[in-house]
């Protein structure tokens, strides 16, 4: 039996079509791309052909576009051009969200120790910043704005337009962490007011290892890796010529494919939420129907996130839980716990994200087994055994 | 992978799980707060620890330290039991990855806490030298 794969917002197989692009970029097509011969600038080409095709889904312009290393590379060097930008201003504010994503939220602590001052905007129970509470919290010194465009635990998509809109009014730099929205959601960077946006080839079917930066013209990057002169001095090193021609061609693919892939995922999610609803005492964290259209992230009272995960991986099953023992940490998901969870909930999570390549049959294991295996972990739960006989109080 | 053989043995296949309806000792340990709660029931003859029984709230090694722990003190008199160490658990299972050693502590704290129950329960009785006072779970380095 295949095993259903229902972990996208973790990362995804890599299409076809980007396996097929990448391929002569692994073999006879090795060239270096700064090299002046015949390979070297079939290389040069390929990197060409590939900026302009992310241009092109942002709808921005090819010299915007610098290679990265991923989603967390493109993050840091964002966010660090804001401060550094708006240091030499004098301006030492940064405002964020408090569900980014870690590669966001520890950049901002490290600016922090250096001196810069963080507000981080609640996201309260439905997981959305609010667009006044923003504009009330940009003061004379704000050098940046970062709030990501979806949200990876729970998948609601914010309201970018807004903010940018309330950034460019104020004048200040907005970036935004569009890691789980690029070739997902439809993205204009004029449109939507955005200065730098962040994206990760291996979350639309792409291969690991290989993002882009987007920088509005005019906005001078802050160099985290220096050397050569590659990405116009702005990322030094040797490029990554089969990563980033498989990006290409797999956020080309993921753009032109959005509106029936995500028709056919949110039918898929909409089922799954439906039946798992049913049972007794679950939640679903965030808003669906404004969220991304793979994600669902749910809780269930009384029982704990990674051996329901645990339990599911035998059932062949791969799903993904912000409980503590997931994270790593003693804590459970800071996504979770911005939300307002109780943290006994929080422990209880489960997130289910699907892709194109998921299928009915899928769909139709999930709901069978998910409700097996909470049935089966309360009851061996003395905390449901409490909930149950009222000498703890449900919470949900 | 994360979990040894045996870890994911004693998670699939859990040995005593259950509840003991007339037991003579029921020790609750761990937070729902910090994801785990382990309740352990035991059945006292005699000195001897007849039957044993667990539930858990937890993640996988939660669930296999309580596991193992209830196979290694069943049928045991009461002061080997109190002898079981979170290290000889940790070791019965192979090992368990360095953030999850907190699950045989609170393991090895359900049988303490069991026990002074029964204790408590039978003051007529001259308690073991091993038996401690009491379980804080607020000393747990695990909620820091
Ligand atoms: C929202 C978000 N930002 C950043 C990242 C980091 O991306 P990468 O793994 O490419 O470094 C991820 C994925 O892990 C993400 O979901």
């Amino acid at each position: 039996m295949n095993h259903v794969y229902a972990d996208n917002a973790a990362t995804t197989a890599l299409s076809d079509t980007a396996f097929n692009a990448m391929l002569p970029y692994l073999k006879e097509q090795f060239g270096n791309p700064s090299s002046l011969y015949m390979a070297g600038q079939k290389a040069q080409e390929a990197l060409y052909q590939a900026r302009e095709t992310v241009a092109r889904c942002l709808h921005a312009d090819p010299k915007e576009i610098t290679f990265t290393s991923g989603g967390s590379e493109a993050d840091n060097q964002a966010i660090l051009t804001g401060a550094f930008l708006g240091a030499q201003k004098g301006k030492k504010h940064l405002i964020s969200s408090a569900f980014e994503h870690h590669a966001v939220l520890h950049t901002l602590k490290k600016l922090e120790k250096q001196g810069f001052e963080v507000t981080l905007l609640p996201v309260h129970e439905d997981g959305f910043v609010r667009v006044d509470e923003l504009r009330e919290a940009i003061r004379e010194d704000t050098a940046l704005v970062t709030v990501m465009f979806a949200n990876n635990e729970i998948g609601t998509i914010q309201p970018i337009a807004e903010i940018g809109a309330v950034c460019r009014e104020k004048g200040v730099l907005f970036h935004t962490d569009a890691v789980q929205a690029a070739g997902h959601v439809p993205i204009d960077v004029q449109a939507m007011g955005i200065d730098l946006l962040s994206l990760s080839a291996h979350k639309f079917h792409g291969p690991k290892g290989v993002g882009a930066l987007y920088a509005k013209k005019g906005v001078r990057l802050f160099t985290l890796i220096e050397g050569g002169a590659q990405e116009r001095g702005k990322r030094a090193g040797t490029e990554n010529v089969p990563g980033i021609v498989g990006m290409a061609a797999a956020l080309e693919e993921a753009c032109a494919g959005m509106e029936k892939n995500n028709l056919s995922i949110k039918g898929l999610r909409d089922r799954i939420a439906a039946q798992l609803t049913k049972i007794p005492h679950s939640k679903i964290n965030g808003v669906p129907e404004r969220g991304l259209a793979g994600t669902l992230n749910m809780c269930f009272e009384g029982v704990e996130g990674e051996s329901l995960l645990l339990l599911l991986d035998d059932r062949g099953i791969s799903a993904s839980s912000g409980s503590a023992c997931t994270s790593g940490s003693l804590d459970p998901s800071h996504v979770l716990l911005a939300l307002g969870l109780p943290h006994e909930v929080a422990h209880g999570s489960l997130r289910l994200s699907l892709s194109a390549y998921n299928t009915e049959e899928d769909a139709r294991r999930i709901i069978e087994h998910v409700p097996q295996v909470v049935a089966y972990l309360r009851e061996m739960s003395p905390v449901w055994k409490d909930l149950e006989e009222g000498k703890r109080k449900h919470v949900i | 992978m994360l979990y040894s053989e045996k870890v994911m043995d004693h998670f699939r296949n859990p040995r005593n799980l259950g509840t003991i309806d007339n037991a003579d000792a029921i020790g609750e340990v761990g937070n729902a707060k910090c994801g785990d709660i382990m309740k352990m029931y035991l059945k006292i003859e005699n000195g001897i620890i007849t039957d044993v029984k667990f539930n858990t709230f937890g993640c996988g090694s939660a669930i296999a330290t309580s596991s193992m722990a209830t196979e290694m003190i069943k049928g045991k008199p009461i002061e080997e039991a109190l002898q079981l160490s979170n290290r000889a658990v940790v070791e019965a299972l192979d090992g368990l990855p360095a953030h999850k050693i907190h699950c045989s502590v609170l393991a090895e704290e359900a049988v303490k806490a069991a026990l002074i129950d029964y204790y408590a329960h039978h003051p007529e009785l001259e308690k073991p030298a091993a038996l401690p006072e009491a379980i804080h779970c607020e000393d747990c380095a695990h909620c820091g």
